[in-house]
């Protein structure tokens, strides 16, 4: 009985090897959560036992349209510790897009020379139109404004790694909340574990209506309010985006609120043992360079496990593991 | 003295498309592409309605469309009507109904849509069909009623 209960779980599992074999991910929702929790338990696999070789003979393309650093870098990190070889660039106007290549025709032949393709562009939208244009799979490394779902993989890694789990857990999503493609992603992945969420930030800032909307939906609890104090002792999480001035219609208005959101060390006192503080990067000034030293802290190791998650894609996507 | 009416004549055989709202005349016309039919067309509008305010109506002789192809213009006019005349008789009465995808026929509003920067067949997802709202399959922005803007 048990050999049975063995082999259908090996079935199983080789079935969703197949399915997640040649998808492009292009947008968070191209993966169900127990693709999340697939792709977390491949990141926890290459951390703890890194294999320098299971990429031999694979070339993966980045295909970086605007300039990235961290993505970019990370992407390419994940690719050669496994033993494969990148080409691509990091910056268009090296490469025949100023020539007035079209998109069509970069991917078309960019298609000839790789087995996989990682890219970011500005326009919203083009990472799944190239993945319409190629059997080559796409992995899209943010789309302008629109997606950007290997981030939301890392942040889930990086909850699920400093809290044991991913269930029950009291989010405060603070800063930008309007125009932040993370926080938005990052709410519709969570919403699949009962996840309680506190949104802060201006009144111009605040969660578009169509993301509460979908959090009532689903019976989901969501708070909102202007201030960073108070009830973050009961977070397990909070998630910090930038404020950027140029959201704001009235100047004054960011002057007089862009303090609000700064995350100090002080502020951290009294929050729950096991709470630690998440931000996508890059930092400007909302947190507090003080916080750093604080084992709260928690950002850069998050930017650290860009690289597992994205070994973790690559291989599942590539169909290795 | 006599009511100097402008009558509309009744068509022998054709469709009548009721109940578009009077700015949608135009959009109606390009949707279904009418300009280019070569069959008797009268077109009327501000007329006085109850429901929309000022409506348009369409006569087309010796034209019938299928479902699919007239679901097209539910985009602009999603409470129109259409009457199958057969012999100077209504055959059949029918309602538009919004299609749940959408392809190469509206624009999408978000200036940094790809498909508003190469040349891409455009496709949305309907996920209103009572107020129209189209949801982009490339940027996954929503284009509302308001701005639908038909290519």
């Amino acid at each position: 009985m048990k050999r049975i209960v063995n082999l259908n779980t090996l079935n199983a599992v080789n079935r969703k090897k197949q399915l997640m074999k040649n998808k492009s991910l292009v947008s968070i929702t191209d993966y169900t959560k127990e693709d999340y929790l697939r792709i977390l338990a491949l990141a926890e696999e290459f951390e703890k036992y890194p294999d320098s070789t299971i990429l031999k003979d694979k070339v993966v393309a980045t295909l970086f349209f605007e300039p990235s650093t961290r993505t970019r870098l990370s992407f390419e990190s994940a690719v050669l510790k496994m033993g494969g070889k990148v080409i691509g660039f990091s910056d268009s106007t090296s490469t025949s897009v100023t020539k007035g290549e079209t998109l069509y025709d970069t991917i078309k032949i960019v298609s000839n020379y790789c087995d996989l393709i990682v890219m970011r562009h500005p326009l919203e939208g083009a990472a799944r139109y190239a993945s319409e244009l190629t059997s080559i799979p796409v992995i899209n490394a943010g789309d302008g404004a629109n997606q950007h779902p290997t981030q939301t993989l890392l942040d889930l890694y990086s909850i699920l790694k400093t809290q044991g789990t991913l269930d029950n857990l009291i989010i405060f999503m603070v800063g930008d909340l309007k125009y932040g493609r993370t926080v938005h992603s990052l709410l519709m992945a969570m919403s699949q574990f009962r996840t309680s969420f506190h949104f802060v930030s201006p009144d111009e800032l605040k969660m578009p209506e169509e993301y509460k909307y979908y959090l009532n939906c689903l019976g989901l609890k969501y708070s909102e309010q202007k201030d960073l104090t108070g009830n973050i002792t009961t977070a397990d999480i909070i998630y910090m985006t930038r404020v950027q001035k140029e959201r704001f219609s009235d100047p004054i208005e960011y002057e007089r609120t862009k303090n609000a959101y700064v995350l100090k060390n002080k502020m951290l006192e009294g929050t729950k043992e096991n709470m630690r503080v998440l931000h996508p990067l890059p930092r400007v000034n909302e947190i507090d360079q003080d916080v750093d030293m604080n084992p709260k802290a928690y950002y850069f190791m998050q930017a650290l496990n860009g690289v597992f998650v994205r070994q973790a894609i690559i291989t599942s996507i590539l169909g290795l593991k | 003295m006599k009511d100097k009416k402008l009558e509309v004549s009744a068509i022998e055989n054709g469709t009548v498309i009721d109940h578009i709202p009077a700015k949608a005349l135009f959009k109606v016309i390009s949707i279904l592409g009418l300009d280019r039919l070569d069959r008797q067309i009268t077109f009327g509008t501000n007329l006085d309605s109850k429901k929309l305010g000022k409506k348009a109506i369409v006569k087309l002789s010796d034209t019938f469309f299928i479902d699919k192809e007239i679901n097209k213009i539910a985009l602009v006019a999603p409470q129109a009507k259409l009457n199958i005349i057969r012999d100077y008789r209504v055959i059949e009465k029918k309602v538009v109904e919004v299609p749940e995808e959408i392809i190469g026929i509206a624009k999408c509003m978000n200036p940094k849509c790809i498909t508003n920067n190469e040349k891409i067949v455009t496709r949305f997802r309907v996920v209103s069909p009572s107020e129209v709202k189209l949801k982009c399959h490339y940027c996954e922005k929503i284009t509302d009623q308001e701005h639908i803007e038909i290519l």
